[in-house]
C-alpha cells in the first residue's frame, strides 16, 4: 500500500514536472535562445489554461462555450491565443531594452489576470471551470488515468523538444544567438532582428498557453487562484537558469531538479511543528529565492551548459 | 464638482503621491544601475513593516515612527546591493534585473514569516475628516500624504540641484563613463540611490499601509503603475517621475468618475489597468517619456 502510494505520488511530482518542462522549453527559446526577457510567463499560462478549458469542456451556460471539441484542438486552440497574446507584448516592446520587455511582460500577465477575474461571461470569475475532460477518460477510470495522462504530457515534452532542437540548430536558431550576442553586427549583417525577435517571442509563448492547457486537463477544474503569478513565473525562471539557459536538454533537467526540491522539501516541511508548517511554503519560497541568487553568481552556465550544435557541411 | 473633489481627485493626488514615492527610487536606480529594480515594491513592503512594528511597542501616531521603517528599507535595500547586485554588475544589466526579480521574492517570503500572511492595521477604528469651508471633507491621512509629498519633492529638487552628492548623481545618470572619467565617487552615488530610494519607498509603503492596511503583497501590486510612472516621467529623471506618479494616480482614479451618465468610465476592477494602458501607449509613441528621459 505504502509502495503504491509513494508510486503515484512519483507519478504526480512527473506530470507536474513535465509541464514545468515544456515551459522550461518555451522559456529556453525566448530567453535561452533570443535573449528575450518575460516576466509574464504565468499570464500565457493562464490564457492557455482557459482557451483549452473553454474549447474541450462540453456546452456549459455558465461561462463562454465550452465547444467540446477534442483535446489535441484545445492545446492548439491553447498555443494560438496564448501566442497572440504574445505577438501584441512583443509587437510593442521588442525594439526596445529588454527592461521594457520586461515590464511589458509583467503588464501584460496582469490585464489577463484581470480579465479572467472579471469577465465572468467568459470564464465563469472565480467560481472557476469544471469538467474539463482528460485524454480518453471515457475509458479509464481512477489511478490509472493519471498513468495515461502522464504519458500525454511527456509526449508534449517530447514535441516540444524536438521543436526546439529543430529551432536550436537551424540557421533561424543561429541568427537568433548571434542577435542576442551582438544584435549590431546580427544586424549590420542584414538579419531582420525585430521580425526574428517577434517570431520567437510568439513561438515561446503559445508553447507556454500549451503548457497551461495542460495544467487545465490534469486538474480538470480551473479558477484564478490556480494560475498564481508569482509561483509560476518565478519557478521556470529559477528552473530555467539552473537547468542551463540556452540548452533544451538542461531545461528539462532544471524544471524536473527545481520541482523535486519544492515538491520533496513540501514532505519535510510538513513535519515541522504547527506554527511554522503554515508557513512552510513560505520557507521555500525563500529558498527557491536564494537558489536562484546563488545560480546567478556562481553557477550561471547551469547544470547542461549551452553547447553550440556541430557544423555539418554538405560535400 | 464637490463630491468629485472629495471622492475622487483627493483620493486621486494621495495615490499618486504614493506612485510617486515609490517611482522616484525606480526612475534614479534605472538612470544610475541601469536596470529596472522588480523588489522596489518589496522595498516599500519592508519599510511598511518596520514601521508598523516600531507601532506595537511604541504609543505614537505612524508617521512619527516613519524613521523606524525607514532605516529597515535603507538597511535592507543596501545589504541586497551588497550581497546580491554588486556581483552582477560587470554582467549585462538583464541578469540584474532577474536577480532583483528574486529578491522581491526574497523580500515577500521574508515579509510573511517574520509578520505573517495576514492583513494587518497601523490604527484600528475611524479618524473624522477634516472638513474646510463645510464642502471639503478631506481625510487627515490624504492630506499628510499629500503634503508630505509636496515638501519631499521640493527637498529632493534642492537636492539634485543645489549639494554636491546630487549633482554627482545627476552626472552618473547623464553619462557614467563621463562621470567616472571626470573623478566621480562611483560607488558613492550609488550607495545614495539606494538611500534616497529606499527612504522614499518606505514612505510610499506606510502611505499605501496606512490608506488601507498591511499585507505582504502591498508593495508588489504598486509596482506597475510605479513602472508607468517612471517611464512617464522619462527613465533617469525624478522630478518626472514624481509627475509621472501623480498623473498615473489621477487617471486611474478619475477613469472611473461617471463622466457620462450614470456608469463609471470604466470598471473599477479594472482601475490597475489604466496605468498599464498609458504605459503601453507611451511605449509604442513616446518611449523617452514626457520629459526627455534617456530611451534605452
Amino acid at each position: 500500500m505504502e509502495l503504491t502510494g509513494l508510486f503515484f505520488f512519483l507519478v504526480g511530482f512527473l506530470i507536474m514536472g513535465g509541464i514545468y518542462a515544456v515551459l522550461c522549453i518555451a522559456l529556453n527559446i525566448q530567453w535561452g535562445m533570443g535573449g528575450l526577457f518575460n516576466a509574464g510567463i504565468a499570464g500565457f499560462f493562464a490564457v492557455g489554461a482557459y482557451a483549452s478549458a473553454i474549447a474541450t469542456t462540453a456546452f456549459s451556460e455558465k461561462h463562454l462555450g465550452g465547444f467540446g471539441l477534442p483535446i489535441p484542438i484545445g492545446l492548439l486552440a491553447a498555443a494560438a491565443v496564448a501566442g497572440v497574446a504574445g505577438w501584441a507584448v512583443a509587437k510593442i516592446c521588442v525594439r526596445l531594452r529588454s527592461d521594457y520587455l520586461a515590464m511589458a511582460s509583467i503588464g501584460i500577465a496582469e490585464i489577463l489576470r484581470l480579465v479572467i477575474v472579471n469577465e465572468e461571461w467568459i470564464t465563469n470569475g472565480s467560481l472557476g471551470i469544471s469538467g474539463i475532460p482528460r485524454p480518453f477518460d471515457g475509458w479509464v477510470q481512477g489511478r490509472p488515468a493519471d498513468l495515461i495522462f502522464l504519458a500525454t504530457v511527456w509526449i508534449v515534452v517530447l514535441i516540444a523538444y524536438l521543436i526546439s532542437e529543430r529551432l536550436h540548430d537551424s540557421p533561424w536558431g543561429r541568427t537568433l544567438r548571434a542577435i542576442r550576442d551582438n544584435e549590431d553586427a546580427a544586424r549590420a549583417a542584414g538579419k531582420d532582428v525585430e521580425w526574428l525577435k517577434l517570431q520567437t517571442f510568439v513561438i515561446g509563448a503559445a508553447l507556454m498557453g500549451v503548457a497551461g492547457g495542460l495544467s487545465a486537463h490534469y486538474f480538470k477544474f480551473l479558477s484564478p487562484s490556480a494560475t498564481e503569478p508569482l509561483l509560476v513565473t518565478f519557478l521556470v525562471w529559477v528552473m530555467l537558469m539552473a537547468g542551463g539557459s540556452g540548452n533544451n536538454r538542461g531545461a528539462i533537467a532544471g524544471g524536473l531538479g527545481i520541482w523535486a526540491i519544492w515538491s520533496f522539501t513540501e514532505i519535510f516541511t510538513n513535519r515541522l511543528p504547527p506554527e511554522w508548517a503554515t508557513r512552510s511554503s513560505y520557507i521555500r519560497m525563500l529558498l527557491i529565492g536564494l537558489i536562484l541568487q546563488f545560480v546567478l553568481q556562481r553557477y550561471r552556465s547551469g547544470l547542461i551548459p549551452e553547447k553550440s550544435p556541430p557544423v555539418r557541411f554538405k560535400d | 464638482m464637490i463630491d468629485f473633489i472629495n471622492f475622487y481627485l483627493i483620493p486621486a493626488l494621495t495615490l499618486g503621491s504614493i506612485y510617486a514615492l515609490g517611482a522616484v527610487g525606480i526612475s534614479m536606480i534605472f538612470g544610475i544601475l541601469r536596470f529596472a529594480h522588480f523588489a522596489h515594491g518589496d522595498v516599500m513592503t519592508i519599510g511598511a513593516y518596520g514601521t508598523l512594528t516600531a507601532v506595537w511597542f511604541i504609543p505614537l501616531p505612524p508617521l512619527l515612527l516613519l524613521p523606524f521603517g525607514i532605516g529597515l528599507a535603507i538597511a535592507s535595500a543596501l545589504a541586497v546591493d551588497y550581497f546580491f547586485y554588486k556581483p552582477l554588475r560587470k554582467l549585462p544589466t538583464i541578469y540584474t534585473v532577474i536577480s532583483s526579480f528574486g529578491v522581491a521574492l526574497i523580500f515577500r517570503s521574508l515579509a510573511q514569516i517574520l509578520w505573517s500572511a495576514e492583513n494587518q492595521v497601523f490604527v484600528r477604528g475611524v479618524t473624522a475628516p477634516i472638513i474646510l469651508f463645510d464642502t471639503f471633507r478631506i481625510s487627515a491621512l490624504h492630506a499628510q500624504a499629500i503634503v508630505i509629498t509636496a515638501l519631499i519633492a521640493v527637498a529632493l529638487h534642492l537636492f539634485l540641484t543645489r549639494s554636491r552628492t546630487g549633482r554627482s548623481m545627476r552626472a552618473v545618470a547623464d553619462d557614467p563613463e563621463l562621470a567616472s572619467v571626470a573623478g566621480l565617487d562611483t560607488e558613492n552615488v550609488i550607495r545614495w540611490t539606494w538611500i534616497i530610494g529606499a527612504s522614499l519607498a518606505a514612505i510610499a509603503g506606510v502611505f499605501a499601509g496606512l490608506d488601507t492596511d498591511v499585507h505582504p503583497n502591498l508593495g508588489w501590486n504598486l509596482l506597475l503603475p510605479m513602472f508607468a510612472a517612471t517611464i512617464l516621467g522619462g527613465i533617469g529623471k525624478p522630478m518626472g517621475a514624481m509627475a509621472g506618479g501623480i498623473i498615473i494616480g489621477l487617471a486611474e482614479e478619475i477613469s472611473t468618475y461617471n463622466w457620462i451618465g450614470e456608469e463609471s468610465l470604466i470598471s473599477p476592477s479594472y482601475k490597475t489597468a489604466v496605468g498599464f494602458f498609458i504605459m503601453v501607449v507611451l511605449l509604442i509613441f513616446r518611449p523617452q517619456g514626457l520629459f526627455k528621459g534617456r530611451l534605452m
